[in-house]
């Protein structure tokens, strides 16, 4: 399900980092097959961040190999770039431009046709048309997470990685952008690898799994064959199991109930 | 949605504007940016004007060549303005912890390179321009009194200031925030063997050695010629054009060396205050 196949957008094999002594991904490989929403899982410090970084060219592996829509990544990232985009947590827009002025810069950036239609179109399916006036930093952390997504969509990209995309909004925003993205998904035919805290966000959007600890792939699948594997009801409750170290225990379990069936 | 070409602008082209268009919104909207810009300059150059004004009656050099330390004073700031101008542009990114949504962006090094250099001229333009039309205003001195020469002066100081500023943005990188005290205290280490008040030839002899391997030191020098002279030295316009090829070389080399290490680091993300 998983494994490298014609139609996989991302393909990741043996994939490392390492900061000197610490390991902070060791030798995960996975494949995102197109169009699909695939979501990366795991604790902090489970190497989400640095496996989506070096997905983005922003960090250098050492050892392994990552593509994005066939292009080595970090060496031939200037090829895809153009058609990726991405939101996280650990960057910012500058905080005294507003936001139409951010969002032209990035249209630039990216070469977006029609920028000024663009941005209204994005600000509109964002819900921040009545802030684009308003100095980036002005705005509240939800606020602020609405733009940021505005601009990972600005160039249509075919591949979105989205780190923490919903984080600081509340349940109604929340919900809208990921219906939003549902439907951007649906008429683009996009790509999106996800990483998230929010398990209820992934059982709704996501097509696949991959769960991390500590830098190595612990398991993966739908999140649907995951909660039955697992004998649990829903993601957050995989996720601890995972998390805490119960997963094979939990597996044993569930195989042996359904051996007794 | 994206597009190699749109409107006639080629992509790459494109992308620099992206970096510029982020500045000019920055400056343009701050009045306070601008008159900061053009503060130093003009103080230093009145105090410079005053020197002048009391030095002039006894001092032979002086009377010939009234404007030379309003001059040196305002081509030394176009060094320093064009090193800031690289630097700063750098820093402001820091502080808004932008670097990895630029990078991540179909926008390559050079592209950012070319921007920084592009709002480099315009700060220096803004702040030296500004300084100029007070010492025009106060004290009748016209920079342009220095002809065609102060093209080759104004050129080869703001190379200088790049190949620095350069360095400077790839030490900074390299080193966090804490070394931000770099991009605004590096330069004037160069002020004592740049002659920009007096001759190279008064430092001792090793030192004059070391001056001549700096491209403003040949600077200097020619704009004395063209004040005392009224000759424009091409050796000296050569040297220092020679010097800025490899300085300059060397500045987006150690800019270049830092980004890759940072992305081995993986510090692009983590940036910030």
């Amino acid at each position: 399900m998983l494994s490298p196949a014609a139609d996989s957008a991302i393909v990741v094999v043996d994939l490392a980092k390492s900061y000197g002594a610490v390991a902070a991904v060791r030798g995960v490989s996975f494949a995102v097959r197109s169009g699909t929403t695939t979501a990366l899982l795991g604790g902090n410090g489970a190497g989400k961040t640095t496996t989506l970084s070096m997905l983005l060219g922003l960090l250098i592996p050492t050892s392994g190999r990552a593509t994005v829509l066939g292009a080595d990544m970090p060496s031939d990232r200037h090829r895809v770039l153009p058609r990726m985009n991405f939101t996280s947590p650990y960057v910012d827009l500058p905080k005294r431009l507003t936001v139409r002025e951010n969002l032209a810069v990035f249209a630039d950036l990216y070469g977006v046709r029609r920028a000024r239609e663009r941005i209204d179109a994005v600000a509109a399916d964002c819900d921040i048309a009545e802030l684009l006036a308003r100095p980036y930093g002005s705005l509240s952390a939800g606020q602020r997470t609405r733009v940021s997504l505005a601009k990972a969509v600005l160039n249509e990209p075919d591949v979105l990685l989205l780190d923490e995309p919903t984080a600081s909004l509340d349940p109604d925003i929340g919900d809208r952008m990921r219906t939003y993205l549902e439907r951007y998904q649906h008429r683009t035919g996009c790509t999106m690898l996800l990483a998230s805290h929010n398990m209820g966000e992934v059982e709704r959007l996501c097509d696949d799994v991959i769960m991390l600890r500590a830098g190595v792939v612990v398991d993966q699948g739908s999140p649907g064959a995951l909660i039955a594997r697992y004998g649990r009801g829903n993601m957050e409750e995989v996720f601890l199991d995972i998390a805490r170290g119960r997963a094979d225990e939990r597996i044993a379990g569930s195989a042996a109930e359904e051996s007794t069936a | 949605m994206t597009d190699a070409r749109h409107e006639g602008i080629p992509a790459s082209a494109r992308r620099v504007r992206g970096v510029l268009r982020r500045h000019a919104y920055l400056i343009l909207k701050s009045w306070t940016r601008i008159v900061s810009m053009m503060y130093y300059p003009t103080v230093t150059m009145i105090v410079w004007a005053f020197v002048t004004l009391y030095l002039a009656p006894t001092n032979d050099f002086l009377r010939d060549a009234p404007g030379f330390f309003i001059g040196a004073v305002l081509l030394w700031d176009v060094l320093f303005r064009g090193q800031l101008g690289v630097s700063l542009t750098f820093i402001e990114e820091f502080y808004a912890r932008n670097l990895g949504n630029l990078f991540v962006s179909p926008l390559t090094l050079p592209e950012y390179i070319a921007g920084q250099l592009a709002i480099s001229v315009a700060r220096a333009l803004i702040g030296v321009g500004g300084a100029c039309v007070f010492a025009y205003l106060l004290f009748r001195f016209s920079i342009f009194s220095l002809g065609i020469p102060l093209i080759a002066f104004f050129a080869n100081l703001l190379v200088f200031g790049w190949a620095i500023g350069l360095a400077m943005s790839g030490m900074i990188l390299r080193l966090g925030l804490g070394a931000e005290e770099l991009a605004w205290a590096a330069i004037f280490i160069l002020a004592p063997i740049s002659g920009v008040y007096y001759p190279i030839a008064v430092l001792p002899s090793w030192l004059q050695a070391v001056a001549w391997a700096i491209p403003s030191a040949h600077v200097f020098e020619g704009m004395r010629g063209v004040l005392q002279d009224g000759a424009f030295r091409w050796d000296h316009f050569w040297a220092a054009v020679a010097l800025n090829a490899g300085y300059l070389a060397l500045g987006a080399g150690v800019f270049a060396w830092a980004m890759r290490d940072a992305r081995n680091r993986g510090t692009l993300l983590q940036m910030g205050e």
